[in-house]
């Protein structure tokens, strides 16, 4: 096997060699994706359901491109009404259509736990593309990849997760895959929009940006959402950006480069402005690129086929 | 269901455990026409009529479960006053009061009525609580002076807060002409909303919306001031937070009429064993943290917690097997309340025995005015028989409940109740 895990569930408890591996095998993979034609055999026989309770036009379309690269035969199924809704459960759902012999599950939903409790209902390799607020592992490992791509290292390097915390799957897989690669982790954000305890999880936290900026050396800036204003989490999108957005004159006050990062999509103006978003930087397309590439590497090392003998 | 008769039975060989004294004494008992005829040394050559072995065993009032979910009328796929009696009584209950979290609710004279006309013939004494307002909608409070004559014994919106402060202060000042509690399910709803377990560490690495205590201390802690304004007695269920001891507590020390139970999952399990996300462990209030815990077992062991009480809330297999956040509140109980206390609390010495006992027999029947149970000649036979040797297994799809939603399935307990009686009838040995 080559990860110690079969499925993807999250990176909580995911050892340090598999992550390495993953993003080792999503370094090679990327070379695919330059060719004139930037398809490979691996995965052909192998049957992938995207499974999409959620709406998420980016993730989908990465996970589907990884699986179209690899030869993989494809099917979406997008739901955005909630399961809770009267109707089939979930379980049925995910059982209707493992009859029809699959092999993958891709799910996004927005109930925490979801990717685990599909485990216990089918049999296929389960692959969580983000489940509620808890996890978005594949999202953290194109982070990584990134990161990694840049600094030749994650080790001893210091990323700061800027804006909502609470909310965010994506600080949930990054704080865990980061601080497993022995990379220091900050969080910065309104202290409504951090959790409780979080400190246990390993990492720094604190409300003032400026401090966060000095401290980092790379910032992932998260996309924040009206309705949490809407909330009362946080006073206004005025004050938001007057204090947590990332400008350039805020980093203007720190004589280094700070790597930008955003799991997209952005609200530019409001976390980010645009200049910062642009800027030289900035690696966020490199990270949308490389979704694609660490989403190939996950489905090659879960789906059992030895990449080896292939492309 | 089929019960024998408690006439002309001799009970031998038993030991009367005292529930003020803890005094163990061996004797046999004679039952006729449900009562309790003789008490001493009785030679069983001579005696005409059944004889039931009952040495090994220790013999006590019945007990009692102040907090259960009968859920009939309205939802009797997940459990009727039937079925919910017999799983009683294979967890050693001769008595329940039920919550009226029903369709219709029990707000009317006529569901009192009907839930007691279908208690009629069984061997579990069941006491309707009605609701404190009307359709527990927090707004109006029920007829409550008529619901009384008819057989409500406490008030409760319980599945639900009363949100309302004003409307909770007309209850109480309202109830206080009839000596009846009110018994709170203490939840703050605005801090509560959303929140699908405990609120802290686990929540956070969960990826999950909290309930945090204070939600719950908050409304104590209204109730509390309430009731010293009116002077209403006051029932806290399910006792969870340990913030909500320390309240209870003071306004014990102070002399008010504040009274509270704990439900055994909350003396069994915290918010880390929702590691898996199983929905077995989903209630309300949510399992809490290994402090809370700890609290909880002080305010046993100093007399702040009067009852243990089961929420027994059935809940069917379709709408447990869902994910975390679609999954109702509530476990099972009834079966595993007094193996979970033996286990939890007795055996770890937080309390003795007959202290436990005490808890699970007299004192809730105090809390709701109703007769006590004495194990004496001339008594009604309202007994339960414990064996606190047998170790046993709990098998979940031999539950007597309609429901299968418990985290005990598997569980290995050492005690188990062998024996009931209660009203001319009595039933023992039972098979699960
Ligand atoms: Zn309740």
């Amino acid at each position: 096997m080559a990860l110690s895990n079969r499925h993807l569930l999250g990176l909580d408890g995911v050892p340090a060699e598999d992550i390495s591996k993953i993003l080792d095998t999503a370094e090679s993979l990327k070379t695919i994706l330059s060719r004139p034609i930037p398809k490979v055999p691996t995965l052909r026989g192998i049957t992938v359901v995207n499974l999409f309770f959620e709406n998420s036009t980016r993730t989908r379309i990465s996970f589907e491109l990884a699986e179209k690269r690899l030869s993989a035969d494809t099917v979406n199924f997008t739901s955005s009404g909630s399961s809770v809704k009267k109707g089939e459960t979930l379980k049925d759902t995910v059982r209707n259509i493992e009859a029809m012999k699959i092999d993958m599950v891709v799910i996004r939903h927005a109930s925490a736990g979801t990717p685990y409790f599909l485990t216990k209902c089918i049999n296929s390799v389960i692959i969580n593309a983000g489940d509620g607020r808890h996890e978005h592992p594949t999202q953290a490992l194109l982070d990584m990849m990134t990161l990694r791509e840049k600094w030749g290292t994650l080790k001893g390097k210091k990323v700061a997760i800027i804006g909502d915390i609470r909310h965010s799957r994506v600080a949930g897989s990054n704080m865990r895959g980061l601080v497993t690669m022995g990379a220091e982790v900050l969080v910065c954000g309104p202290r409504t929009l951090i959790p409780p305890g979080i400190e246990e999880m390993g990492v720094h936290v604190t409300y003032n940006l400026d401090e966060a900026l000095a401290w980092a050396d790379a910032l992932n800036v998260l996309r924040i959402q009206l309705e949490r204003q809407e909330k009362g989490l946080f006073p206004s999108i005025r004050e938001y950006h007057a204090e947590y957005g990332i400008t350039r004159e805020r980093l203007k006050r720190f004589d280094k480069e700070i790597v930008i990062m955003h799991p997209g999509p952005i609200n530019r103006g409001v976390e980010i402005d645009s200049d910062v978003a642009d800027s030289d930087a900035s690696i966020i397309l490199e990270q949308v690129t490389n979704g694609v590439a660490v989403r190939m590497a996950v489905l090659v090392l879960l789906s059992g086929i030895d990449a080896a003998h292939e492309s | 269901m089929n019960f024998a008769k408690t006439d002309n039975l001799l009970l031998a060989g038993g030991e009367i455990i005292d529930i003020k004294s803890g005094k163990h004494e061996k004797v046999d008992i004679v039952i006729q026409n449900g009562k309790i005829d003789k008490i001493g040394a009785i030679e069983k050559k001579g005696f005409n009529g059944q004889i039931i072995d009952a040495s090994g065993c220790i013999i006590t009032p019945g007990l009692m479960d102040m907090h259960v979910h009968l859920r009939e009328p309205g939802r009797e796929d997940k459990e009727t006053i039937d079925s919910g009696c017999a799983a009683a009584t294979a967890g050693g209950f001769t008595a329940v009061a039920c919550m009226p979290n029903t369709t219709p609710v029990c707000d009317t004279q006529e569901v009192v009525r009907f839930i007691k006309k279908k208690a009629e013939k069984l061997l579990v004494d069941v006491f309707p609580v009605a609701a404190i307002t009307k359709g527990r909608q927090g707004k109006e409070i029920t007829e409550m002076a008529e619901l009384i004559r008819e057989g409500a014994v406490a008030f409760s919106d319980d599945g639900s807060p009363v949100a309302d402060t004003a409307v909770m202060r007309n209850a109480m000042d309202y109830v206080k002409m009839f000596d009846v509690p009110i018994i709170d399910h203490c939840e703050d709803p605005f801090l509560a909303q959303g929140g699908h377990m405990n609120e802290g560490v686990m929540s956070t690495k969960l990826g999950m919306q909290g309930i945090p205590n204070a939600a719950e201390s908050l409304q104590i802690e209204r109730d509390i001031q309430l009731s010293r304004l009116t002077g209403a007695r006051v029932h806290i269920a399910h006792l969870s937070v340990r913030e909500g001891v320390e309240l209870i507590r003071r306004a014990k020390d102070e002399g008010l009429p504040i009274t509270a139970e704990v439900a055994p999952h909350h003396l069994m399990f915290s918010d880390q064993d929702l590691v898996n996300y199983d929905t077995h462990l989903k209630m309300n209030p949510p399992l809490r943290t290994p402090e809370d815990i700890a609290a909880l077992e002080k305010g046993i062991k100093e007399g702040v917690i009067d009852v243990f009480a089961s929420d027994h809330a059935p809940h069917t297999i379709e709408e447990k097997d869902v994910e975390f956040d679609a999954a109702p509140f509530g476990i099972l109980g009834l079966e595993t309340m007094l193996a979970i206390i033996l286990k939890q609390i007795v055996n770890r010495n937080i309390i003795s025995l007959h202290q436990a006992l005490e808890k699970l027999t007299i004192a809730p029947r105090r809390i709701l005015n109703l007769p006590l149970p004495e194990v004496k000649e001339g008594y009604e036979a309202n007994l339960t028989l414990i064996n606190l040797n047998e170790m046993w297994t709990y098998d979940v799809s031999n539950s007597r409940s309609k429901s299968r939603n418990a985290p005990y399935n598997g569980m290995t307990f050492q005690g188990k109740a062998v024996g009931v009686f209660n009203r001319g009838l009595f039933e023992s040995n039972f098979s699960q």
